[in-house]
């Protein structure tokens, strides 16, 4: 494999419970992209994601960079709150020992005394926040994320795109990002992948996220919205 | 203070201890009822074991097994949602007892009875306990990862299956254990009260997991107590002193 490629997927096909979920998927992610799956909801964003931390059973061929670090942030834990967690329990679930948690958390905008907060007691924004910082444990070089945004509130939403942004330029990163929110896209990635079981398009999106393939991947009539900065 | 009722109160701060320790872990995965139908499905075990005069926990620990291969493959069969399935079982297991259980032996079954524990199944009861509190603690944060999400675990290269495996294994050892001190109608009891209680007065893992096998231990030491004192079976004793801890932790949940 090329020495900048850092994911290289070829005929992708997914079937679950008899049902082709994915097929026909061929892509390939570079060192430091920022690459958004998008999509509308059922289209086999997640199980794409699932997939590529071999999660589940597939087709066709899914080559990582050797050696490869990656860091999952899933979209939900709804049993978290069951357990009465803070947060340095949480981290040490990972392995991680309390001065790097202490690290990442600071990195994260978070103060020392916050590792004794209970999970349970977080804000949606600062949950999100803890979590994409879980992800962060033994410096990942890959991070996915299965819609950060989820539950989260719009101005909690600005805030983690914008610390996505900003990890971005501040650790050598590449990110994989699922979601089904357009505006997500010109936000912080380079690279998009239009999926709705199969690929619609693939590459930047001021140049693939045309009103055409829109349609197709969301059908019917799209309300067209492009940022033009 | 005579030999036997020593005897009962070790075994009882042993199994009680654990089974609150385990018990935190099952809470979390919303599995606490589950070693009700276990310990139901005991009864039949135990009526065996009551009939020809071997160990209770011995005849139990089969029927245990089997109730926990029962329940997984009627999982893997049906997805029917677990409350569902414990409720077939646990009615089965009843059912069945009361067919093979002679009626003047049943409220040994049915609620336990520890003051009568001999020294060698003291002896073993307590290794065995000692084995399985070490493994739980060794194997609790992966299992407490699984309880948050599988696919979290899975993300993290932790072998669902072989957790999976200790942690059933564990309960099974729990149940089979419990139900000579509190009987099949109350083993859900010892693993679900203390952990409940715990979890109220607790803000972090340990204060938790170490918080219910304290619970566990007192409430245990005080039923046997108060069966010295009132002369009730110890069974269903432990049982309310671990509520009337539950009830007090209400007060102070946190």
């Amino acid at each position: 494999m090329d020495n900048e490629l850092i994911l290289r997927v070829r005929d992708l096909e997914v079937r679950l419970n008899h049902q082709t979920i994915i097929e026909n998927l061929s892509f390939e992610v570079k060192r430091g992209d920022v690459l958004t799956i998008l999509g509308p909801n059922g289209a086999g964003k997640s199980v794409l994601l699932k997939t590529l931390l071999g999660l589940l059973p597939y087709r066709g061929e899914i080559e990582w960079a050797k050696g490869i670090k990656i860091g999952y942030v899933p979209q939900r834990l709804p049993f978290i709150k069951d357990i009465p967690l803070n947060i340095r329990d949480f981290f040490s679930l990972k392995g991680s020992p309390e001065s790097e948690t202490e690290a990442i958390l600071n990195s994260v905008g978070f103060q020392e005394d916050f590792l004794r907060k209970k999970i349970g007691d977080l804000s949606s924004g600062q949950f999100q926040r803890v979590l994409i910082a879980w992800g962060l444990v033994g410096n990942p070089q890959v991070l996915l994320f299965d819609e950060p945004t989820t539950g989260v509130d719009i101005s909690a939403e600005e805030t983690i795109y914008k610390f996505l942004a900003k990890l971005k330029e501040e650790i050598d990163l590449t990110i994989l990002l699922v979601t089904h929110d357009l505006s997500v896209v010109y936000k912080i990635s380079n690279h998009v992948i239009c999926l709705n079981r199969q690929p619609i398009c693939f590459g930047p999106p001021r140049e693939v996220l045309t009103l055409e393939s829109l349609q197709k991947l969301y059908g019917g009539e799209v309300k067209y919205y492009r940022h033009k900065h | 203070m005579d030999n036997q009722f020593l005897l009962s109160l070790i075994v009882g701060i042993c199994v009680g201890g654990a089974a609150g320790f385990l018990g935190s872990l099952m809470l979390g995965r919303r599995m606490a009822l589950v070693a009700g139908p276990l310990g139901h499905l005991t009864l039949p075990g135990i009526a065996l074991a009551l009939m020809y005069g071997f160990d209770v926990s011995l005849g139990a620990f089969p029927f245990v097994i089997f109730g926990i291969v029962l329940i997984w493959l009627f999982e893997m069969r049906t997805k029917l949602p677990m409350e569902a399935l414990t409720a077939v079982v646990f009615a089965s297991g009843v059912a069945i007892a009361f067919l093979l259980l002679p009626i003047k032996q049943a409220e040994t079954a049915l609620v336990g009875d520890i003051t009568k524990v001999s020294f060698p199944e003291a002896a073993v009861s307590v290794i065995l306990i000692l084995l399985l509190f070490f493994v739980v603690k060794k194997v609790y944060s992966k299992i407490v990862l699984i309880n948050i999400s599988e696919e979290l675990a899975k993300s993290e290269k932790v072998d669902i299956r072989k957790y999976n495996l200790i942690y059933l294994g564990s309960i099974a050892i729990i149940v089979a254990l419990g139900v000579k001190m509190v009987g099949g109608l109350l083993t859900a009891a010892l693993v679900a009260i203390p952990a409940s209680s715990a979890r109220n007065l607790s803000r972090n893992l340990a204060q938790y997991s170490f918080g219910a096998m304290i619970i566990g231990i007192i409430s245990s030491s005080l039923g046997i107590l108060l069966y010295k004192i009132t002369g009730f079976p110890a069974g269903p004793l432990i049982i309310l002193a671990s509520t009337f801890i539950f009830l007090i932790s209400m007060a102070f949940k946190r």
